[in-house]
């Protein structure tokens, strides 16, 4: 086959393209540039789009012995991603701007891309497992590595984006990997990890928000709307928050505060006790389905954060089938605390991805 | 990669010739710096003198005219900060710079720095649709006030679209104000004939390894009555003008490969020309609606006889070079990369072509070496890649749409 590889320029995206290679295909390798300014997106700290990270990527297909390129992403990346990012908060929800990313830029714009350059699927670093069944269907799974799993941010791919991706490192543990790019003497064997969000330089999320969305104060009050502080900025709040609340009134049984909501028009966020946090009932919407939609009621396993654990749910599809309108609502069997709208809901069975749907509300 | 490779590339880069590699080899096995007083060193001496004096016949210069330097950029830059100081520091009041809008970055970004750090006003002129310097804009840059002009830089021929400047009405309007000229002529050497003191030019850029020498070697030719001030300081060694041990085998590669393109210019110039036409004529033949940008010609005059430089409407330029790289056939977008992406080109902005246009442009450039059985494998790979560039533009299109980002200039094509 002809394999595009998305280079970032870490170790695991460097591996993957020499595994890709070594199964027989036709590699060709891309780095993918995000943002306009490549110094301007997190320079010095661990990301994808730094002018070092590009430099690393072409080192690794050089060691690969692979052509390689850099796809200019920026444009789309921005409108796709970063403004999407910027709306959600901007309405009270914490969006998951690597879901993003996957759905809309490495699984969308670039794949739909290379399959029009006569590339037949693209391969990634990720860490889950896929498996084609006799009957073409792909089933996508959780990785042999439950630290290092990335089905999370993986679930919105569409049976359509599945056919056409490569997880060459889904049998693998994380120090496997890394040990095998040692030994193919790529240089990235040793680069930490990338974490936090890659257009965010200094992982200060609040203060990115703050700059991009404007200074707006509001008041903090509590379930009874009794205002008891005041905030300089909804925006950086999340459901679930506890620190960095700074309540001038103390609670009345001195107990810790929770973020419970947050109103972006009146700009209110609501604090309360722990157990008012306490969420059985989600409705999500834009639902994707990893193979054909489910009809009716699904028993299943749910999971509502990236690295979060596993929950076991009852999912009502309410959807006619048709993929990827419609809505889901999942009953969780035991609550769970801290439920932040805008959060991906990711449903397995056992091990593989059924699909996923975007956290809209939820309740008690 | 055993396929034979395809290069359409002379531009950025030209193989060396059979001569001027025996000089240069020659040369790394002895020993001598060419400022010792000692019999190596003297031999050494020897070798470079020789080459400048070489350099010299070819381009009509005297040998004392000609500084060896690193290459283009730093002749560039020697030349336009050089002239700048050195006017400036005899008439504070000489601050203005006028340039061509498409002169290379080696010429740009010198400019630019001159005005954040050492006060120059730099007016860019315009260009005409096909890329020549409007002669009426200099002409009012100049009259407006001739006495603030420290110096006036327009490159012989664009590096992009391949058109020759209108240098000779350049000079006369200067030279009635007493205004000195650079040119960069890294393009031109070899492919048009180039004359320095027939040309009026002050000073000239050119470079080793776009006519067949090695890289890293090139030489301002500047009239040695011109005050220069150094941009590089230390042992003296080229005038005082332009400090650094002599690189001894470059510049005994560089004189034969100057050598020997000067000599071989008409007869390369008319043979290019041609087979450039033929790459043309042919690419749309199966790409009806490629449009060649720059100046269509006829003649040496107009345009560079190498450079071939298309638009392929709704195809991402460094898509199509993708996918005839992957056959081997190696082009250029034509403007700068940063990070590995081709910047938006300035030269065909300022040539009023729009965006979504110049994104999908391609430079091939012919050189010594080139074939028709390089035409032909073009020819043969372009209809199917330009195919599938579009497809994939297609393909973007049609996601930046269904998320509401279309740019305003994409509506078309």
């Amino acid at each position: 086959m002809r394999v595009l590889a998305a280079m970032s320029g870490g170790v695991d995206s460097a591996v993957a393209a020499a595994r890709a290679v070594d199964a027989g295909h036709d590699v060709t390798g891309v780095h993918l540039a995000l943002s306009k300014n490549a110094q301007s997106y997190r320079s010095g700290a661990r990301g994808c789009c730094t002018l070092e990270d590009s430099r690393d990527a072409r080192r690794a297909a050089d060691v690969i012995g692979i052509p390689f390129y850099v796809w200019d992403m920026a444009e789309r990346f921005h409108a796709d991603v970063v403004e999407d990012f910027l709306a959600e908060y901007a309405s009270g929800r914490t969006p998951n701007p690597c879901v993003r990313c996957n759905e809309r830029i490495k699984f969308e714009a670039v794949l739909d891309r290379a399959l029009a350059l006569g590339f037949d699927a693209v391969a990634t670093g990720h860490y889950a497992r896929l498996r084609r069944g006799d009957d073409g269907v792909v089933e996508m799974h959780r990785s042999a590595d439950p630290g290092k799993d990335q089905s999370y941010v993986l679930g919105v791919l569409t049976q359509d984006q599945l056919a056409h991706s490569m997880f060459p490192l889904g049998d693998s543990r994380k120090d496997a990997v890394r040990a095998e790019a040692e030994s193919r003497g790529l240089a990235v064997a040793g680069k930490p990890d990338s974490h936090d969000i890659c257009f965010i330089a200094n992982g200060d999320t609040a203060g990115f928000l703050r700059d991009r969305l404007g200074e707006a104060g509001g008041p903090i009050v509590d379930q009874a709307g009794s205002v008891v502080g005041e905030h300089e900025g909804a925006f950086g709040f999340t459901v679930g928050q506890r620190k960095g609340l700074r309540l001038g009134t103390p609670s009345p049984d001195g107990r810790p505060r929770y973020v419970l909501d947050i109103e972006p028009v009146s700009r209110t966020v609501t604090v309360g006790p722990r157990e008012a946090l306490s969420v059985r009932r989600m409705e999500g919407v834009q639902p994707r389905w990893c193979g054909p939609a489910p009809r009716g009621v699904l028993d299943c396993t749910v999971q509502i954060r990236a690295h979060g654990e596993e929950m076991p749910a009852s999912v009502f599809v309410a959807d006619d089938g048709a993929g990827t309108e419609g809505r889901v609502v999942v009953e969780l069997r035991d609550p769970a605390l801290g439920v932040a709208p805008g959060q991906a809901v990711v449903m397995y069975d056992g091990t593989r991805v059924v699909g996923s749907a975007t956290i809209e509300t939820t309740g008690p | 990669m055993n396929s034979p490779v395809t290069y359409l590339d002379h531009a950025a880069t030209t193989p060396m010739i059979p001569e001027a590699l025996a000089a240069m080899t020659e040369h790394l096995r002895t020993l001598g710096n060419p400022s010792s007083l000692h019999t190596s060193g003297r031999e050494a001496r020897r070798v470079v003198e020789e080459a400048r004096e070489t350099i010299a016949q070819a381009l009509g210069s005297r040998p004392s005219d000609v500084v060896f330097t690193a290459g283009g950029t730093e002749s560039d830059n020697l030349a336009l900060k050089g002239m700048y100081w050195s006017r400036r520091a005899g008439d504070p009041g000489r601050r203005r710079i006028l340039a061509s809008a498409i002169e290379h970055h080696a010429v740009l970004d010198p400019l630019h720095w001159l005005t954040t750090e050492a006060g120059a006003e730099v007016e860019y002129v315009p260009v005409d649709g096909l890329g020549r310097l409007q002669v009426d804009a200099l002409r009012d840059g100049i009259e407006r006030d001739p006495e603030s002009v420290a110096l006036v830089s327009v490159m012989w021929a664009n590096n992009e679209v391949g058109t020759v400047q209108p240098l000779a009405e350049v000079v006369r309007l200067a030279q009635a104000h007493g205004i000195p000229v650079h040119t960069d002529a890294v393009q031109a050497v070899g492919q048009l004939p180039v004359d320095f003191a027939a040309s009026g030019v002050d000073a000239l850029t050119v470079s080793a390894h776009k006519l067949g020498g090695p890289a890293g070697v090139g030489a301002l030719v500047v009239r040695r009555e011109l005050a220069l001030t150094p941009v590089l300081h230390g042992g003296g060694q080229e005038r005082d003008v332009r400090s650094g041990t002599l690189n001894t085998p470059a510049i005994a590669g560089m004189a034969a490969a100057v050598e020997l393109a000067v000599k071989r210019q008409p007869e390369f110039a008319a043979e290019t020309a041609a087979l450039r036409d033929s790459l043309v004529a042919r690419v749309r033949e199966v790409v009806p609606d490629a449009v060649l940008n720059g100046d269509p010609g006829p003649g040496i005059e107009h345009r560079l006889p190498g450079n071939a430089h298309l638009t392929f409407p709704g195809c991402d330029g460094d898509l199509l070079l993708m996918l005839l790289d992957a056959q081997r056939i190696e082009c250029s977008t034509g403007s700068a990369c940063s990070a590995g992406v081709p910047e938006v080109s300035h030269v065909l902005l300022a040539m009023g072509i729009s965006e979504s246009h110049v994104r999908g442009s391609l430079r091939f450039s012919l050189g010594h070496g080139s074939s028709k059985g390089d035409v032909d494998r073009l020819v043969e790979a372009i209809g199917p890649a330009v195919e599938r560039a579009r497809a994939a533009g297609v393909a973007d299109r049609r996601g930046r749409a269904a998320r509401g980002a279309v740019r305003d200039d994409e509506g078309g094509s």
